[in-house]
């Protein structure tokens, strides 16, 4: 992973100003005593460690997709990979897609950079379709949705058709900040986020934007076989 | 005198800014300024002003590299004469007003809804219920696409009129992606917010944007950004260009069918976007650009990086151009396909990559520079065809031409400022504008500030609201077929577009 990317944080016990560094970050991601960060919420900026390098230090790991929305808020002291609950995954997850994964993409208010970055998923540098992943042009083809964007009020309709016309068993994936928690955009009387109320996720792919090595290991963790 | 005039990144105050009877706003803006040669309407806007609509119209003046500003005030309910009646270029800027502020124009030709803004006055009209414009005939069939595409691209719809399979009419419908960036942007007040906000505005045009927002703030803060801050700014921006020129080769490679190219431009679009990692951690240079600072130096190490990544770049590139430029099957789907002619480009008033392709040579680049392009002799690309093969030339030419500036910056890098001024706050009841030439064309953020320094109003426009006629207009008597590439020829934003 080239340069200074900003993967999973790990934040120390060292005593910093705790309101300082909670007002530093854009979406309120920083929360707590003792400080934790959410990392659904993280547009990745950096600010919080180029202000308090001792306290706040974002490593390299890239494989921060998870299908627990608990999981994705790390606590101080926290250094470990992240790992999928293995019981909120269906067993039907597994059984089917384990080789072959079609999915639909739902661009809802997505500003453009996560939507180029799963179109670079399939391209000859990640190349996803040598494990069977897929994007297709239709719900009808597809095994579930990837969403993108805050949901705005204006395709609050259309992505519930989408996902209505997805045939069963379907899963559904959120890419990047502004799917997970609305980013910046939190708030905002343009947007309807009434359909994440309403459906039950299958996984969480956090980023500004998403990397692509995130959203391909995320699902690979996500449809692997499973013998439990 | 009917306006005032300022340079890119200048700030006057509010009341500075000359209040006409709307009849005399009208000529002057649309029989005065728009028959001198080489104008433009960079922005024409309204906002809340005690109870009525205050208009604000910027026309640019390429050989003065002024920008001309005035203003008057409307009624919420009433009608008037339109600008779009005289110069169809305003029209769009018209419908948003009209959508925003329920100001009435009895002669506009269509005042179709631009984006079902949330906080717009007719909320009986959703997008779900808007009667595309259609023709009663057995012959003829209507095709509708979107907002959902088939590729992984922004929402939008677009409902064609066909007989068989020639598009006779193509309407555009967008609104889609609304997020209420303007809104939000007054709202949320902290400067961390407000550049990830500019970041967002759309994600394929993050340093475009984002400089944009940098430069109106440091105007109206009075901070004078240091060389080594223009040349990071610069050089991102003709790096953006670069990197996205690249990927649209491999997107209309993809739509032709042309598994090679779009294999090969997809790949090559990879170290550079990489190179953004390597600089700033992010592969779409979120987080590059700050207010007054930058959180990642441009050292001599990221220039010889970037070197290789040229070096090694350039002879790939310059190969496949030419395999795709020679070859028949390709130069067949790309020539005379999608064709702008160049009276209706003026007529239009397209900005950046969508005029320099028929004739007309708007880039601010040249006519208003900012950060270093004052010392960048630039020459516009300008193409002669207003074709898909015209638009994929430009592109070609436009990667070298970018990558011969960084190279030519890079042998003189500046010094790295150690003892930046603090910045100020921003000055009240102040207006200050900005324009940037982005990868599609120019930006221009306008900033509004109140009594105490806070801000008042805030006015985006991305490049792409005044290009998408074109691309409605280009696919006339075209086969449905040839849609996509000609869609992805504009590669126009939907985000930028909706806000």
């Amino acid at each position: 992973m080239p340069g200074v990317f900003r993967g999973r944080p790990v934040i120390s016990k060292e005593q910093v100003d705790e309101d300082k560094l909670r007002s530093l970050c854009p979406t309120e991601a920083i929360t707590g005593s003792p400080i934790s960060i959410d990392i659904g919420k993280c547009t990745f900026c950096g600010e919080c460690s180029f202000a308090f390098p001792g306290k706040i230090h974002f490593t390299t790991d890239y494989k921060i997709a998870t299908n627990d929305r608990k999981r994705l808020i790390i606590q101080q002291g926290d250094d470990y990979p992240f790992e999928l609950n293995p019981d909120l995954i269906r067993n039907e997850i597994s059984e089917m897609f384990h080789g072959s994964l079609k999915l639909r993409q739902v661009c809802a208010g997505g500003d453009n950079s996560c939507e180029l970055e799963l179109n670079a998923c399939s391209n000859v540098n990640f190349d996803m379709g040598r494990f069977g992943i897929e994007f297709v042009a239709s719900p009808r083809h597809a095994d579930g949705i990837v969403i993108t964007g805050p949901i705005t009020e204006n395709m609050a309709e259309s992505l519930q058709i989408c996902y209505d016309a997805t045939p069963d068993p379907k899963i559904i994936i959120l890419a990047g900040v502004d799917a997970i928690s609305g980013g910046i955009f939190a708030g905002s009387p343009a947007l309807n986020r009434q359909f994440l109320e309403n459906h039950k996720i299958d996984l969480f792919v956090p980023g500004n934007p998403i990397h692509p090595l995130t959203f391909i290991n995320g699902i690979l963790e996500l449809i692997r076989e499973r013998n439990d | 005198m009917d306006y005032i005039n300022l340079k890119n990144n200048g700030s006057i105050p509010l009341s500075s800014i000359p209040e006409l009877e709307y009849d005399r706003f009208l000529s002057s803006n649309v029989f005065e300024l728009m028959t001198v040669k080489h104008t433009h309407c960079v922005n024409y806007y309204g906002f809340p002003d005690n109870g009525k609509i205050r208009l604000i119209c910027c026309i640019a003046n390429d050989d003065t590299h002024l920008i001309n500003v005035s203003s008057t005030t409307v009624v919420p309910g009433k009608q008037y004469a339109s600008f779009t009646a005289q110069n169809l270029s305003f029209e769009r800027f018209e419908r948003e007003i009209h959508e925003n502020f329920d100001i009435g124009y009895h002669d506009h030709p269509w005042l179709k809804p631009l984006r079902y803004a949330h906080n717009r006055v007719d909320k009986t009209k959703t997008i779900a219920n808007y009667p595309f414009y259609s023709i009663a005939s057995e012959e003829l069939h209507e095709v509708g696409v979107g907002p959902i595409h088939a590729g992984i691209i922004e929402p939008g719809h677009f409902r064609f009129i066909c007989n068989g399979e020639q598009i006779l009419h193509l309407e555009i419908q967008m609104g889609y992606q609304h997020r209420g960036i303007e809104q939000l942007f007054l709202e949320k007040k902290n400067l961390s917010q407000r550049v990830t906000l500019a970041e967002s505005i759309t994600g394929d045009t993050v340093v475009g944007h984002t400089t944009a927002f940098v430069n109106l703030w440091e105007s109206l803060c009075g901070y004078k950004a240091e060389t080594d801050l223009k040349f990071e700014r610069t050089l991102a921006l003709e790096l953006e260009r670069i990197a996205v020129h690249t990927g649209d080769l491999s997107g209309m490679c993809t739509d032709i069918a042309y598994q090679l190219g779009s294999s090969v431009f997809g790949r090559l679009r990879t170290p550079i976007i990489n190179y953004f990692q390597q600089w700033c951690g992010n592969r779409f240079s979120k987080s590059l650009i700050r207010v007054g600072r930058s959180n990642f130096p441009f050292t001599e190490d990221l220039a010889a990086t970037l070197t290789k990544v040229f070096d090694a770049y350039e002879p790939d590139f310059k190969e496949m151009c030419k395999e795709l430029f020679r070859m028949p099957s390709a130069l067949s789907r790309f020539e005379k396909t999608g064709v702008v002619s160049e009276e209706d480009v003026r007529k239009i008033g397209t900005v950046g990559l969508s005029a320099r392709m028929n004739g007309v040579s708007r880039d601010i680049r040249l006519s208003h520079p900012h950060d270093l392009y004052s010392e960048i002799d630039h020459k516009p690309i300008v193409k002669h065809h207003g074709d898909v093969y015209s638009r994929a030339q430009m592109r070609r030419q436009e990667i070298s031409q970018s990558m011969d500036y960084i190279r030519t910056m890079m042998t003189n890098l500046p010094e790295i400022s150690t003892n930046r001024p603090e910045l100020q706050s921003p000055e009240a009841n102040t207006f200050a504008i900005t324009l940037v030439e982005g990868w599609r064309g120019e930006i221009c953020h306008c900033a509004i500030t109140d009594g105490i320094g806070e801000l008042r109003h805030y006015k985006i426009k991305d490049p792409s609201f005044h290009n998408w006629l074109a691309l409605a207009i280009a696919v006339r008597n075209n086969e449905i077929s040839d849609f996509p590439i000609s869609n992805k020829s504009f590669d126009l934003s939907y985000s930028g577009h909706d806000l």
